[in-house]
This record gives C-alpha cells, sequence and structure tokens, in this order.
C-alpha cells in the first residue's frame, strides 16, 4: 500500500482552500437562488482566461484572474440584459450565454495549446495531484498560493459586506431604497465568484468547482435557519469534503477489496463527497430531514395513542370506580397495531398504568393526574364547540378528540374563562378538575 | 411623470401632491399601475419621463426621509433570517458600510417588533410566522427606518382580522406623529374608514383630494368602469411602433 506522503497533505490542504474559498460566495448564490449562476460564470471564464493568455503568452496569476473578472461580469450584465429584453426567462438566458462564451473558450484554448503548453483537460477537470510536485524543493505551489490569497479575499468579502449581502440577498428593492446599491453587490458577488472558481480550477477543475459553490451551502440550509451558522457549516462542510474526499480517492479502493495501490481522482471525489453529506443531512437534518420528520410523526402519534388510552381508562373508571379494564378491549379501543403495543409498554414503563391481573389494566395515581387534564380539556373544548359553533351535539366528540392533546393549561384556562362555571359539558358529564 | 415598461406606458402624466400629514389610499384596478407608481417614486423602475420631489428635493438628496414596505410576495420567506434580523434591516441605511448593527439598532428593532404586537416572535425563523405576521415585521421593519412619509404596497393583502387591526392602528399613530402615509390598497369597502384622501388611479391620475369629496360613485365608476379605451390604444401604438 503506499504511504501518505506530504503529496498527500499538499493535496487535502489544496482541495480544502478551494473547497472553503467556494462554499462562503456560493452560500449567497444558494439564497439568491442563482445557483445556475454560480455554474454559467465558472464556464464562462474560460474564453477570459484563453484571450489573456494568448495576450500575455503566460498563465501568471494575474492576468488568468483580469481575464476571467471581464468575463464573469460580461456574462452577468449579458445574462440580465437578455433576460431583459430577449423574452426568455432568466434560465434560458443563463444558457444563452454561458455554453455559447464556453465553446468559444475551448476554441480560443485549442488555439493557445498550439504555442503554449495549456491543457484544455486540466482547464475542465483541474489537475489536483499534479499540484505537490512544485512542493519538492519546499516551496509553496502557485495554485495554494493563488486559492490562499482567493479565500483571504472572500473571508474578507462575506466579513465586511456581511450586512450588506445579506440585506441585498433577502430583499434587494429595501436595500436600493436605502441607499445600499443592489446592483453593485450583484456584480461584486459575480466579480468573487469568477476570482474563486478561477483560483479553484487547477485543483478541481471548472465542472468540479460547481459543486463546491453550491453543496455545501445546499447542505447547510437543511441544517440551520441562521445566515451566520450557514456559512460557517458551509465552510466546515466544504473543508471535511476535502479530507474526506482524498481519504476515500486514496484509501477507498483498497477499503472496498480493490488493488490498494489504485487511487481515485481525489477532485472528483472530493465533489461526490459534498453529495454524500448533502444526501446524509437530507435524510438526518434535525428538522429538515426525512427521517428528522419521520421521528417527529411517529413520537407524535404515540404520544396521541397514549392520551387516547388514559382517556378511555378514566372514562371507564367514570362508571366503574377502581375496576380494570381488559387489555384487549383498551387495544382494540386505540385500533390496535404495533404503535399500539408500543403506546402501553411505554405507559406501562412510565408507571402511568399498571397491569391489575394478567389481562387487566389500571390506571396509577400518576396516570390518572395525565387522564384527568385530558378529560378536562376535551369536555372544555366540547362546551365551546357548542357554544360557538351550533353543531349538533353528536358532531362534538370527534374534534374535541383531535383538540385534547394540543390543549395547554393555559388555553384550557381561557377555555374555562370562555364558558363560565358550567362544570358539566354539552353532554351532561362532568368537566373535572 | 410618465413611466413605460418596454415602450408601453402603464402610467401616463402622473401629476400629483401628496397632501403632508394625512392617509392616502391609491386606490384602483389590476393593472392601473398603483404598485409601479409607488416604484417609480422610489426610482426602482425607470420613468420615462417627469420628475419627482421629496420636500423640494430628488430622492437621492432624500432617502432618509422616505419608508417603503414591499409587498410581502416580493422576498422569499425561506430566507435564513429571525424576526428581528429582518426589522433590524431598517436600520442599514443609517449604518455605515461593513459596520454591524449595533446595539442601539438592535433595541430600535425590538422596540418596533413590540409596537406591531410580536415581541415575543423576536428570535423566530420569518417562514414560520403567519402571513399576517410576516407583513407585520415588514411595518416594524419601515418604522424603524422613522421616515418622514411612507409608501406601503398593499399592506391589508391577505391578511388576518388582529393584523388589520393592528396596521390601522398603527397608520393612525403614524399620522398623529406628523407622518404621511400612501397605502396601496384594494378593499374598497374600508377606504372611507382608513383613508383621509384618496388617489383613484387607472393609467392616469383619475380623481385625487379628500376621501369625502373624491371617493364617489361617478369617480369609482370612471376608474374601475371599462378602460379608457383611447389611452389603451395608443399605449398599444406606441408599444407597436417600438417594436416595429
Amino acid at each position: 500500500m503506499t504511504e501518505w506522503s506530504f503529496v498527500d497533505d499538499w493535496m487535502v490542504f489544496v482541495g480544502m482552500l478551494a473547497a472553503v474559498s467556494c462554499a462562503l460566495p456560493g452560500t449567497f448564490l444558494v439564497l439568491r437562488k442563482m445557483s445556475l449562476m454560480g455554474d454559467a460564470i465558472s464556464h464562462a471564464v474560460l474564453p477570459g482566461l484563453a484571450i489573456a493568455f494568448l495576450i500575455t503568452h503566460s498563465r501568471g496569476a494575474l492576468p488568468m484572474f483580469i481575464g476571467a473578472v471581464v468575463v464573469g461580469v460580461l456574462t452577468a450584465v449579458g445574462t440580465q440584459l437578455i433576460a431583459g429584453y430577449g423574452k426568455v426567462e432568466s434560465g434560458a438566458a443563463i444558457g444563452v450565454v454561458f455554453s455559447v462564451l464556453f465553446a468559444l473558450g475551448l476554441v480560443l484554448i485549442r488555439q493557445a495549446t498550439d504555442h503554449v503548453d495549456l491543457d484544455p483537460g486540466c482547464v475542465l477537470y483541474g489537475n489536483l495531484s499534479q499540484i505537490p510536485l512544485e512542493a519538492i524543493d519546499g516551496d509553496i505551489p502557485q495554485a495554494a498560493i493563488n486559492l490562499g490569497l482567493a479565500l483571504l479575499l472572500n473571508i474578507l468579502f462575506v466579513g465586511l459586506f456581511y450586512k450588506e449581502l445579506k440585506l441585498c440577498a433577502f430583499d434587494p428593492q429595501l436595500a436600493t431604497t436605502l441607499g445600499i446599491n443592489a446592483n453593485l453587490m450583484h456584480y461584486l458577488l459575480m466579480i468573487v465568484v469568477a476570482v474563486t472558481t478561477v483560483a479553484s480550477f487547477e485543483a478541481v477543475g471548472s465542472i468540479l468547482v460547481i459543486a463546491m459553490l453550491i453543496v455545501p451551502a445546499a447542505t447547510a440550509r437543511l441544517l440551520t435557519d441562521h445566515l451566520g451558522w450557514t456559512l460557517a457549516l458551509a465552510a466546515g462542510l466544504a473543508a471535511g469534503s476535502a479530507v474526506l474526499g482524498h481519504v476515500f480517492a486514496f484509501r477507498g479502493p483498497g477499503w472496498l477489496g480493490f488493488d490498494p495501490n489504485l487511487s481515485l481522482n481525489t477532485a472528483a471525489m472530493i465533489a461526490v463527497m459534498t453529495g454524500v453529506l448533502f444526501f446524509l443531512a437530507f435524510l438526518f437534518a434535525p428538522r429538515y430531514g426525512i427521517v428528522g420528520r419521520w421521528v417527529q410523526r411517529v413520537r407524535l402519534s404515540l404520544q396521541i395513542i397514549r392520551e387516547d388510552m388514559l382517556g378511555l381508562l378514566y372514562r371507564w373508571n367514570e362508571h366503574r370506580p377502581g375496576e380494570a379494564m381488559l387489555e384487549s378491549d383498551l387495544m382494540r379501543a386505540v385500533g390496535r397495531g404495533t404503535l399500539a403495543r408500543f403506546a402501553l409498554k411505554s405507559l406501562l414503563s412510565r408507571r402511568a398504568v399498571e397491569r391489575a391481573s394478567t389481562s387487566g389494566i389500571l390506571l396509577s395515581a400518576a396516570g390518572a393526574v395525565a387522564a384527568t387534564k385530558l378529560v378536562r380539556g376535551h369536555r372544555l373544548w366540547e362546551g365551546y364547540l357548542a357554544k360557538h359553533f351550533n353543531l349538533p351535539l353528536d358532531h362534538l366528540h370527534e374534534p374535541a378528540e383531535r383538540v385534547e392533546h394540543y390543549l395547554t393549561d393555559e388555553l384550557g384556562e381561557q377555555l374555562r374563562r370562555d364558558l363560565g362555571d358550567v362544570g358539566e359539558d354539552p353532554h351532561g358529564r362532568q368537566i373535572p378538575e | 411623470m410618465t413611466v413605460a415598461y418596454h415602450r408601453k406606458p402603464v402610467l401616463w402624466d402622473i401629476d400629483y401632491a401628496i397632501p403632508e400629514g394625512q392617509l392616502v389610499g391609491i386606490i384602483g384596478p389590476n393593472g392601473a399601475g398603483k404598485s409601479t407608481l409607488i416604484k417609480a417614486c422610489l426610482d426602482l423602475v425607470p420613468r420615462a419621463s417627469g420628475s419627482v420631489c421629496f420636500y423640494g428635493k430628488s430622492y437621492r438628496q432624500q432617502r432618509q426621509l422616505v419608508g417603503y414596505v414591499p409587498q410581502r410576495e416580493s422576498v422569499d420567506w425561506d430566507f435564513p433570517a429571525s424576526a428581528l434580523d429582518v426589522v433590524t434591516m431598517g436600520c442599514y441605511g443609517k449604518i455605515p458600510w461593513c459596520l454591524p448593527p449595533r446595539k442601539k439598532h438592535k433595541d430600535a428593532a425590538r422596540h418596533a417588533l413590540d409596537q406591531v404586537g410580536l415581541s415575543e416572535y423576536a428570535s423566530r425563523q420569518i417562514s414560520k410566522l403567519s402571513g399576517g405576521q410576516q407583513q407585520r415585521v415588514f411595518l416594524a421593519r419601515a418604522l424603524v427606518q422613522d421616515a418622514k412619509i411612507y409608501f406601503m404596497d398593499e399592506p391589508f393583502a391577505g391578511v388576518d382580522a388582529a393584523t388589520e387591526t393592528a396596521i390601522v392602528a398603527l397608520l393612525r399613530e403614524l399620522k398623529q406623529r406628523g407622518r404621511t402615509v400612501l397605502v396601496v390598497h384594494h378593499d374598497l369597502q374600508t377606504v372611507p374608514e382608513y383613508f383621509d384622501h384618496v388617489l383613484l388611479l387607472n393609467m392616469r391620475v383619475v380623481a385625487a383630494g379628500p376621501t369625502s369629496k373624491v371617493f364617489t360613485q361617478e369617480n369609482l365608476q370612471k376608474t374601475y368602469g371599462g378602460r379608457l379605451t383611447l389611452l389603451a390604444e395608443a399605449a398599444e401604438a406606441i408599444a407597436r411602433s417600438g417594436q416595429g
């Protein structure tokens, strides 16, 4: 098996720099529902690079960035113009602009490679594994320097203009009326995206960069409802994807039983990892995850069945004080099923009910208190419905059965005040205290 | 002032002086240009001709004096922000670029939330507020702007009774404090109750003045009953010539 070396350190480090720099402006693209714009700019800067290259005949960072920024802004302006005057929706406008520019870029790059060494494949897919070779003599690779500067720029951009970015993302019209130029912020963001994507090209290429821009931010949105945390989480998830991505690319084949000397494309694996993390959040995010929501629903159902059981036992005891109810009767009344068995078990373990004999269930003192509260809420609600809704008597039980589980002490008190001291529900049953 | 979209005029020769310290209802059918009127006043849409003056100066110079409540649907309520965050945004115009809001701004925002009866919801995520509560958040945000003249675009659209009452109380309070408020409004029944002045609009000013004088059956007929065919045809002709 190949050993982890300084090459791997550099690959992880450069991958992290790229992923985190992309995640910061990417968050604002996602929030502004402009994710496609990131895709567009990352592709459209290609002719900018090629032209800068053809003019200066160098792959120096400065001409590349200038070329990228010019074309990045042109993309944003062009998209807006076409969407405004071209009678097409903004998605189509983006498609028109970036695909044409990208194609132009490919043509120009072919032209350029005839003269100087510039590999179109490198621009498309990046060349992460080549970057550390520059570090053999102890130098810092150029790509790491570029990405470090891009990250610094992005941290400064987001840190300094946090308030402005937030307002312009949420309500650009208000921003404009407050004298904060939303258009200016829009183009600044586009410039930052263009610079970041170009800085990331060498590491991950123009196709995978979109995953870095969008996916960590989309994942973070599932995990929090706070903008600051969204940014922090997006950056953290991006960094995590970079580490996981390289570890899996490096060791994954070995773990899966393939030739351990085989290693996968790290940049692609980083993008895959951003997707894996998104999928995990999609499933397991506390509030917005599918599993989380499902668990909440099951919990609620269990609670409702438990409370229904307590209510049933209470009413049973109203007619037969102190008598146990047959377990089979109780289960039938709540519709049987696995959930019902779980509900009974949890009531028993909470000592809200106890087994009187082998087949009888009895309310405990604690259970009786809870049951009283439920039945009280139920009957108060029936009284309220009868007073205000003009419903026939036999239509009162069902809605009250649903609402009783949600009545707080405070609402119960308000109901009692609304009804006055009636003491009985519309069916003439006592409302317990 | 005239405003045109794609060369097709949507507002013609609007000539109107907003009465100071009054509650003004802007009334008119769909497509009459009510929202456009507000946006054109605030430089949010370009004007084809004409000018808007606030206390004798251009809008650019008087931004601080003007508050704006956009339509509730104009923003994405899933945005990760709390009610307090959104209300604090009303202060952003007074904070220099690059500086974060300070405690006094947060306090002002809290006070405004209190005024619209939402102090308990300060930290709630805005998507978890009801439509009426969202509208009140927007109003609170306008309050912290502490403007002299307010433009409100359909604040009563789709709100519950509690919110409607709260908004009306707020409008009256603003008036008492000498503020001028222009409100785009849809419900004709409540117009005489809510507004001192009305501006009846249908591509042009049909009538404007004190509600008791202007809000008449005849004027409403003119505003709502049938388009002003000549005007509409002329607009079409202008739009066509633009394409030709």
